[in-house]
């Protein structure tokens, strides 16, 4: 029999090997479903793994990564605070929706004046309707004890309805004659967040390194990172620490929210550039797997949203190239989380051959 | 300009029982999972396989009955790759459950290649002899599909089983507490695996009875979220069987309501009619609490010994 | 902007470089807003790049990405298939239009073709196809078909696409029986078979018995058969699986005839940007068969009607029409401008409610 024994500590060596293992069991395995349907294994890898990074047009590529990876950085980060204490906002989704809507709104009054204070003001207006959106959940918990994760994930529906309604009337482009979307920001100079187009640089991007190196310190060296903690591991002992579980439950709801609703105001005013009926892509849902890869760790987060958009991109020019279909691109992805989870037992537990199983 | 006198009580219900049955199904799946202890995100994959899986056999075999147990079995055997996974090398549930949701998408999606444009044969309706004869309950009750009488029939185990049986005491048990239940000398990871391919029979079901009866056709993304709806479901549902059912024929009424009001011309805002049931779920649940999750829900269980 | 300026120096000698390649291969790519797989909108465009490889051989390669995202991964995805040596590139969803645009300012070279949209440029066209004529068949013979007077019609989204599509169905229900109603169902998706499902539902439920439907999925058709007696229209592709009843016809969006001309005018170096709005008499909309369940009359008045349509002395919105609210829309006589029709945000005299704001 096969059995798990728990390790006193992590262990240094599987912390940094298992994610690589991982990487290579999905691309054995990924090569069997390939050959299966007919393409070269070995290519196809080469295509969503290397290519991208390393081929003729990586030039063009890299910068994608970033683009990419940007809001799924952004989101993972704000959900990671709550995961770790045990608040559960699944609707990061809808937050993301409410902060392009409220920043892209606020950018749309002002057209067309330019102005250096409009972006600001943008940045503003969508971090508080995120927050605002993340703490309808996060009151009604405090308030009336009602579960989280339900009513963040009904929100988001109510957000998608939001968003086509806003998309097809009050934000609507007055010039397009009837047609739905709002105008382009990113062709308004005060209200795009583009800083570097062509080097894939927009706030969004800056303000996620910011979100790590943030929550970083917070976590290691502050007093709420180490409540944050406590109160995921043991709720008791965290109420004995004079933790108010209440506050510090609105407080990881409306970190979440808030960062949510800037990942929304950067898409909207830089790479989506409009407000249109079926704007939101997945990143709120996307960005949960992102955290629990990353193990809730920022740096991990940077990694694992690396990671998610290296196969994403690497993906589509499989696509183009190979003829590979979406759906064989998802069950990659798919495999490729499986194993990433599944190798973190080799981190925290030791594997032993003994005569007799224990349950 | 408003028409409310054509809608019609007794159809509405009646097309209630049949629209509100996947995610009935789905559900009631769920709610054994989470009574075990185990918070399986992956339903909307699960379903959707499950969905694809009764769509092949049907075709191949001519039998829509193969057809819903092929279904069950898909999905079951995917649920399982989640059991495995979190139950076995103990990986992190919430995310295991959404990364099977993507898996589940994408392997449905290259299942089904080769059966695009084609129908699935009608399963007819089974009216109860004598019963659907009866005015008003009778077209309400008794006049549908079996497998909308499936579905509550499942519903009605579930609740004997988790409130009446031994087994179903174990089950809970090990939910409330694994430690405990580990203790009293319950295997905890066999009951939950048992369980979690229970959930993956259910969501199967669900799916299929979308991929046979409602549409019934196999396209790429069929379930179209109804997965999550049913989550939502189980929680709404404070995970009692029987309140499972009021909340999926309340989210499913709300929904046929809205629609309802909008054939009949009433001047709400589209936008906002289609949030209603979301919204409605959400009052609901603040009105109603929600009961105590189990108490081991989503934790990891090894035996330190 | 200097690294911009890079990206659209390297553009033109990729673009040089596959233009002196593309004398004996054109690569044309095709960008899906939804998989394949559908069964719907997506898969008739990609049956038209079918029938691109299957017209030219291989003197075309044809390359798509399926389910690409209407927001940011749209211009990803279009500038990679340039960078992979496209010549010409359709783009076949409204949301990728300020991408495709973005994407052709910085290449130049390239030809793109942007479906359902409005903005051009030297080198995007656009295309779309006139649904409405297709319309006013099936009004035609839903007014004819309808015994209780009321057709339900469950829209997506209130664009002017989708209300052009009402109003011509309305007008011609009306014309051949004026005690005929309209019921609009707006789902807000363009594909949700559960939706749309119980959307069919509550229209027979509350009378309806001819259902249209400017959604994607076949649940309506189903819920039509188990209802019994309920005529349905396929949309988007044949549904031919439901025919001969409840489907009695259908409106086809068939591409290829587009595709391969366009194709075509690249490997001849005549191609132009251009606005296209073609309907029955391209091919672009075609009607699927109509079945025995419609009377023998009413069906020869709907092909007369297709045949008027197909030769241009037909258009299915000719004065006098009259806006819901009672102004004077078209004069006696008088044919709607495309600019008229591409912005129409109203209803015609006789629908009821309103159009969702």
């Amino acid at each position: 029999m096969i059995r798990l024994e728990k390790r006193t500590a992590p262990s240094r060596f599987w912390t940094y090997a298992a994610p690589l293992l991982a990487v290579v069991l999905t691309m054995v395995c990924g090569a069997l479903v390939f050959a299966a349907l007919g393409n070269d294994p070995f290519v196809t890898i080469r295509t969503i793994f290397w290519d991208p990074l390393f081929s003729e047009f990586s030039w063009y590529y890299r910068p994608q990564l970033l683009i990419k990876a940007a809001p799924l950085v952004l989101i993972a980060i704000g959900l990671s605070f709550g995961f770790r204490a045990g608040v559960w906002n699944i609707g990061a989704e809808g937050q993301y929706i409410l902060g392009a809507i409220c920043g892209a709104a606020v950018g749309l009054a002002f057209y067309p004046t330019e102005s250096p204070f409009i972006f600001p003001l943008m940045v503003m207006a969508g971090a508080l309707g995120g927050w605002a959106w993340a703490m309808i959940p996060g009151v009604l918990r405090v308030r009336f004890g009602t579960n989280e994760i339900l009513v963040s994930l009904m929100l988001v529906y109510v957000a998608q309805n939001l968003l086509a309604s806003m998309a097809l009337g009050a934000l609507r482009n007055p010039d397009a004659s009837g047609f739905p979307g709002s105008r382009n920001l990113a062709r308004y100079p005060s209200a795009t967040s583009w800083i570097n187009e062509g080097a894939g640089l927009h706030w969004g991007v800056v303000f996620a390194l910011i979100a790590v190196i943030f929550a970083y310190i917070t976590l290691s060296r502050h007093i709420f990172g180490f409540h944050v903690r406590l109160s995921g591991q043991s709720p008791r002992a965290a109420r004995f620490a004079g933790v108010n579980p209440g506050l510090l439950v609105l407080i990881c709801m409306g970190i979440s929210g808030t960062l949510a609703g800037l990942a929304g105001l950067f898409e909207v005013a830089g790479p989506s550039g409009l407000i249109s009926i079926d704007f939101n892509a997945g990143y709120g849902f996307t960005a949960i797997i992102v955290a629990f890869l990353g193990r809730l760790h920022p740096v991990g987060i940077l990694l694992a949203a690396g990671l998610m958009a290296l196969t994403y991109i690497g993906g589509e020019i499989a696509q183009s190239n190979l003829r590979l279909p979406a759906a064989a691109i998802q069950v990659l992805q798919g495999m490729l989380l499986f194993f990433l989870l599944a190798v973190d037992v080799l981190t925290h537990y030791r594997i032993r051959l003994t005569a007799r199983g224990v349950a | 300009m408003m028409d409310l006198s054509a809608i019609n009580p007794i159809l509405l219900l009646a097309s209630l029982m049949v629209a509100a049955t996947p995610i009935l199904l789905a559900a009631i799946g769920e709610l054994v999972v989470e009574r075990a202890g185990v918070l399986n995100l992956g339903v909307e994959g699960m379903m959707i396989t499950g969905a694809v899986c009764g769509f092949i056999v049907t075709i191949n075999a001519g039998s829509p009955l193969l057809g819903f147990a092929g279904a069950a079995l898909g999905g079951a055997l995917l649920a399982l790759v989640f059991g495995v996974l979190t139950q076995v090398l103990l990986s992190n549930q919430v995310a295991t459950g959404l990364a099977l949701t993507l898996f589940g998408l994408g392997f449905a999606a290259l299942l089904g290649q080769g059966y695009i444009g084609i129908k699935a044969p009608v399963i007819p309706k089974w009216p109860v002899p004598v019963l659907s004869d009866i005015p008003v309950i009778g077209p309400i009750l008794f006049n549908h599909d079996p497998v909308v009488y499936l579905g509550i029939a499942i519903i009605a185990s579930v609740w004997a089983f988790l409130g009446y049986s031994r087994a179903g005491l174990i089950l809970r048990a090990v939910g409330e507490n694994h430690d405990a239940a580990h203790a009293l000398g319950y295997h905890v990871i066999r009951v939950r695996l048992l369980a979690i391919m229970f959930g993956g029979a259910c969501a199967g079901l669900g799916g299929a009875y979308l991929s046979l009866v409602r549409v019934p056709q196999w396209t790429e993304g069929l379930t179209a979220g109804a997965g999550w709806i049913a989550l939502a479901i189980v929680v709404f549902a404070s995970w009692r069987p029987w309140r499972l059912l009021l909340g999926a024929y309340l989210f499913g009424g709300v929904t046929v309501l809205q629609l309802n009001l909008q054939a009949a011309g009433m001047a709400i805002p589209v936008a906002y009619l289609s949030m209603a049931p979301y919204l409605a779920t959400i009052l609901v649940l603040v009105m109603m609490r929600a009961g105590r999750a189990p108490g081991s829900l989503a934790q990891s269980f090894h035996a330190s010994r | 902007m200097k690294f911009k300026k890079l990206l659209a120096g390297t553009g033109i000698a990729l673009a040089l470089a596959t233009g002196a390649f593309a004398q004996d291969k054109t690569t044309v790519g095709f960008v899906y807003v939804g998989p394949v797989g559908d069964g719907g909108w997506t898969y008739e465009h990609d049956k038209g790049r079918q029938a691109v490889e299957a017209h030219f051989g291989d003197a075309v390669e044809t390359v798509f990405v399926e389910s690409v995202p209407e927001g940011p991964d749209a211009e990803r995805v279009i500038t990679q298939m340039v960078l992979q040596g496209a010549d010409l590139i359709f783009t076949t969803s409204f949301g990728y239009m300020d991408a495709t645009i973005n994407v052709a300012e910085r290449f130049p070279d390239v030809k793109f073709e942007h479906a359902t949209g409005y903005k051009t440029a030297d080198n995007v066209a656009i295309y779309n196809a006139r649904f409405y004529e297709g319309r006013a068949i099936q009004g035609h013979i839903a007014g004819q078909m309808t015994e209780s007077n009321i057709v339900g019609y469950i829209g997506s989204y209130p664009i002017p696409e989708v209300i052009q599509g009402i109003n011509s169905a309305f007008i011609h229900a009306r014309e051949v029986n004026p005690d005929v109603e309209f019921r609009v169902v707006w789902a807000y998706t363009w594909f949700d078979p559960a939706k749309e499902a119980e959307a069919a539902t509550v229209l027979i439920e509350q009378g309806a018995d001819v259902i249209l439907q400017h959604t994607d999925s076949t649940a309506p058709q189903a819920a039509a058969q188990a209802a019994g007696n309920v005529v349905t229209f396929g949309q988007a592709s044949d549904m031919s699986e439901f025919a001969p009843f409840p489907r009695v016809s259908s409106i086809i969006d068939d591409w290829a005839p587009y595709y391969i001309a366009r194709t075509q005018a690249v490997i001849d170096g005549t191609w132009e940007s251009t606005d296209t709005w073609d309907g029955i008499p391209e091919g672009m909309v075609s009607i699927g068969e109509i079945t025995e369940a419609v009377p023998a009359e009413v069906k020869a008045s709907a092909e007369a009607m297709i045949a008027a349509i197909r030769a241009g002395e037909y258009h299915p919105f000719t004065g006098p029409l009259t806006r819901q609210d009672g102004s004077v829309w078209l004069a006696d006589g008088e044919v709607a401008s495309d600019g008229d029709l591409l912005g129409m945000n109203f209803y015609v005299e006789g629908l009821t409610g309103d159009i969702p704001q």
